[in-house]
């Protein structure tokens, strides 16, 4: 037997030249619970992809360090390699077929065989499947995870917790697995089923199987995990025994966040927003943004602020954009100004001077094969019928396109907001993501909006570029009085840029932060707990 | 005063218990009978109902088929001879379509390119005046490498065009057709040499249009032609289907059969699970265009005449048609299903005429009905099938 099921040394990774993995050690005994805890983007399903020998690593070039599974050095070049060396998956999202049975899940593409005459002349996939030992294999593997359902039963029918451990208890079948990966597997579970499911997984460890879990929820993890490692940034920045006397939900909370926010001396307001001068008001708003989904939200955006919306990723904060903007289904109550503004409209809610920047700039955000002029004022043209001329005399007329116009206004915000193109023809889909972000904000501009509401508006745009974009935004709000609600998954983003940060779980508000509030508390809240003032006086070290 | 006012007391609760326990009794009793009648009566009434919604489509037509016969006003064993005659000739074609549904490739409008390859095996054995079996058995050897080769390359297409296989295999059907021109057309007489000056255009160049099949015809349907009744049962023939029938299912319990049932359901967790799927679906397909070109052949020895630019023309239609009337859908087969849609559709062909001549004294608009029921029935489904598919697409958004 080996010391370690898992080693993994100096792991580094770069994405096109931006590092993401940075010097990363990992080890796991066999039998423990390894606990990873991190934000968004902290690197841990990179790590875990290196780890399976995921197809996208090796098409970014590789990764450097060293990998050893039970004491012998190997790279897993591709998933299969990984789960045939005795590494085991539980997917976060269901890899299972809805119209076969549990059995037939469990045993899905390993299916015992009784051979046939006809699979000696034609191959092993004539053989006959062995059914009685599907049923009794999948009986025995059900009963370690402690679902006691009929394993005839077809999993379309299954609550979506059932479907969870379904998904386990196909791992733990599987031969000789040394290792077990579970990515999230709690995110969609009620807290009775996660409950059985931290079970189920102790009762797996129990038996020799080293286990690594990944989970956002740090109650959970303190109370399962044998070893915590907290990453951050793409580094490790702890690692230690869940009964150390450091390990608590605060200090966990604290690593996980804590990096030194650097707030650039943005020019000071007048007057600074407050509670007395609301713009918007947002009222048990719900969405279902899948993914996404907003469980009844209510928000008031002060006149002048930058609103931040931060939550970890599924959390719902994306969900409320786009509800207030009528891009998915919503309910509940947007006021503006004392109009309320009807939900699921989003013309209407342009016309109530609000406008948006996509968190799916490629898609919704932008015509990738048209122009940057055409980019920039399509829908200006479309809400407030700019950038058109009459032909025709009085009301016998009919509009039609101004290229005057409409070029003045894109080579102005070419000029204004720095956009890096070959001119207003050049196609969108040629420019870097931050020339494209800007060319989104450029048409929000040409709607003259009263509210941009901004959702990740750095995703997938380079470091440089991405503080180009934060500081347009502020000056937008310093120069022109525009409200900002800001949404994004990364922290330090919004508590630099922001005046106040609504942290969202679970589709709901846990609670507004001012940037400057503690890491321990901004921690505590993205994973779902409102920290009482009690609870922060008790704090070791204060940030 | 006390004790009288206590002596009534026992006997008012006594008395209350006893109306209320009745009361609770019969109230229980009541409701026990009502909610076990009601219980059973509502799950007898799903049942029906889910029966009755989930085969109304055989229902429908074995209504329509009764009508029919009735009106058709044709003896039983006339129509049952028919029947059992044009159940032999195309329950093999039909049942050809079974596997492609079974892996998530829809109805296989393709079939018509292994109707070629059959035609193409036929050609030969008529063209070398090959007799008896020994030409049937020559028939299906030629057949069966174009059929493999071909349906590879239907394969390797379908795997190109993922979502849309059943556009694609009807296309792919239209393009081999100027193919199969192309090389029975010109190819004969001057590419590939050709014997048999009988067969060929007088111009040295190219097939003539139809090709008397005398040497194979109905020799698979004379080997064992049993008499039942007044109604002679070809069981020869009618037992190569039913022999296919047990293979394929047959094929479900094996390994080939799960992993095709399981690229059928969700491809991308089959992949992730290390189900090869494009490979799959690739043998799916070969298996149903060999099937398609041995069907043909049955078909054709029944018939005994090739029409070498038509024969296979509407083969598809007609065999996804039937596969249809028998209940499946686009993505679910079975080979109950193909077999009962083989005989409901073949039934309906016979008597329609008839049913037409006497209810409108004209027998072109039974032609007319049979010819809407086909292309109407696939429409349809088809259209029911989207329909689906897109509620199950809603329903996994939310």
């Amino acid at each position: 037997m080996c010391g370690y099921v898992l080693e993994m040394y100096g792991i580094t990774k770069d994405y096109y030249g931006n590092r993401v993995l940075n010097d990363v050690i990992l080890k796991v005994r066999p039998g423990e619970i390894h606990g990873i805890v991190g934000e968004n983007g902290a690197g841990k399903s990179t790590l875990m992809n290196i780890l399976f020998g995921m197809p996208v690593i090796y098409n970014t070039g590789g990764f450097q360090g060293k990998i050893r599974f039970c004491g012998v050095e190997t790279a897993f070049a591709s998933p299969r390699q990984a789960l045939e060396s005795g590494i085991g998956m539980v997917h976060q999202e269901f890899m299972l077929i809805p119209g076969f049975t549990v059995a037939e899940n469990i045993k899905l593409n390993r299916e015992p065989l009784k051979s046939t005459w006809l699979a000696k002349l034609a191959g092993g996939r004539m053989n006959r499947l062995d059914w009685p030992k599907i049923i009794s294999d999948s009986k025995a593997a059900l009963n370690t995870v402690g679902l006691g359902i009929d394993e005839m039963l077809p999993v379309a029918g299954l609550p979506v917790g059932y479907m969870q451990f379904v998904e386990i208890a196909r791992e733990v079948d599987k031969q000789g697995v040394k290792l077990l990966v579970f990515d999230e597997p709690t995110a969609l579970l009620t807290e009775a089923e996660s409950e059985q499911l931290m079970s189920s997984v102790r009762k797996i460890s129990d038996s020799g199987v080293a286990v690594i879990f990944i989970s956002h929820r740090l109650d959970e993890v303190l109370r399962l995990c044998d070893k915590i490692t907290v990453m951050r940034d793409g580094e490790v920045v702890a690692s230690m025994g869940a009964s150390d006397p450091g390990a608590t939900i605060h200090r966990i909370a604290e690593l996980m966040v804590g990096r030194e926010v650097v707030r650039p001396s943005y020019p000071k307001r007048t007057t600074d927003p407050g509670d007395d001068d609301i713009i918007l008001s947002i009222q048990d708003l719900m969405v279902d943004m899948p993914g996404e989904e907003v469980h009844g939200i209510t928000l008031s955006v002060r006149r002048g602020e930058i609103l931040g919306i931060g939550g970890l990723a599924g959390q719902g904060k994306i969900g409320i954009s786009n509800g207030v903007m009528g891009v998915y289904p919503a309910q509940g109550r947007v006021i503006k100004d004392g109009t309320e503004i009807p939900l699921n409209n989003p013309a209407e809610a342009y016309r109530q001077k609000l406008a948006f920047l996509s968190e799916d700039r490629k898609n919704v955000g932008l015509i990738l094969d048209r122009s940057v002029e055409n980019n920039i004022t399509v829908a200006a043209t479309l809400v407030k019928s700019m950038f058109q001329k009459t032909l025709g005399i009085g009301r016998m007329g009919i509009r039609i396109r101004d290229k005057k116009s409409a070029r003045k206004f894109s080579e102005e915000m070419i000029r204004d907001l720095d956009i890096r193109c070959t001119g207003p023809s050049q196609l969108v889909r040629r420019l870097s993501g931050g020339n494209q972000q800007k060319v989104c904000i450029a048409r929000a501009l040409a709607l003259e909006p009263e509210i941009l509401l901004v959702s990740e508006p750095t995703r997938g745009i380079d470091v440089g570029a991405k503080q180009r974009i934060l500081d347009l935004l502020v000056n937008l709000n310093r120069e022109k009085g525009m409200t900002i609600i800001l949404t994004s998954s990364e922290l330090a983003e919004l508590r630099q840029v922001c005046d106040r940060i609504a942290v969202i779980y679970g589709g709901r508000l846990v609670d507004i932060l001012s940037p400057d509030d503690s890491n321990a508390r901004f921690g505590m809240a993205m994973s779902g707990r409102r920290a009482e003032a009690s609870e922060l006086t008790r704090r070791p070290t204060a940030s | 005063m006390q004790p009288m006012g206590k002596a009534p007391m026992p006997m008012d609760k006594d008395r209350e218990c006893e109306v209320l326990g009745q009361g609770f009794k019969r109230g229980l009793k009541d409701s026990l009978k009502y909610d076990l009648g009601n219980a059973l009566r509502n799950d007898l009434s799903n049942a029906m109902r889910n029966f009755l919604v989930q085969n109304i489509v055989p229902i429908t037509f074995v209504i329509v088929c009764l009508l029919a016969v009735r009106w058709s006003g044709k003896p039983l064993a006339f129509l049952l001879q028919e029947v059992v005659f044009r159940l032999s000739r195309n329950s093999f074609l039909v049942l050809s379509l079974v596997v492609p549904v079974m892996a998530g490739l829809g109805l296989n409008f393709g079939l018509v390119i292994g109707a070629m390859a059959g035609q193409a095996g036929l050609i030969f054995v008529a063209a070398k005046q090959i007799p008896g079996i020994l030409g049937l058995l020559t028939a299906c050897l030629v057949a069966l490498p174009l059929a493999l080769g071909l349906g590879y390359m239907i394969g390797k297409i379908m795997n190109m065009a993922k979502g849309r296989e059943m556009i694609a295999g009807m296309i792919l059907g239209f393009f081999m057709n100027g193919v199969y021109q192309l090389v029975f057309l010109f190819g004969i007489g001057t590419v590939i040499p050709f014997s048999n000056k009988d067969m060929m255009l007088p111009s040295g160049i190219g097939l003539r249009n139809t090709v008397e099949l005398v040497s194979v015809k109905w020799v698979l349907d004379e080997l064992l032609m049993v008499r039942i009744g007044s109604v002679r049962v070809p069981l020869a023939t009618l037992g190569l289907s039913a022999v296919l029938g047990a293979l394929i299912t047959w094929l479900y319990r094996t390994k080939l059969g799960q992993d095709i049932r399981a690229i059928g359901q969700d491809m991308r967790v089959s992949q992730v699970a290390g189900i090869q799927v494009d490979r799959t679906r690739i043998v799916a397909m070969m298996i149903s265009t060999v099937l398609g070109a041995f069907g043909q052949i049955i078909f054709l020895q029944d018939i005994g005449t090739l029409n070498v630019y038509d024969s296979h023309g509407q083969i598809a239609t007609f065999a996804i048609a039937a596969i249809l009337v028998g209940g499946a859908t686009v993505s679910r087969a079975t080979v109950g299903q193909a077999l009962l849609g083989t005989f409901l559709f073949h039934l309906l062909f016979i008597v329609s005429p008839y049913a037409g001549q006497n209810l409108l004294g004209s027998a072109q608009v039974g032609e007319y009905f049979r010819v809407f029921v086909a292309y109407g029935i696939i429409a349809v489904s088809l259209a029911l099938h989207s329909m689906q598919q897109a509620r199950a697409q809603a329903g996994l958004k939310r």
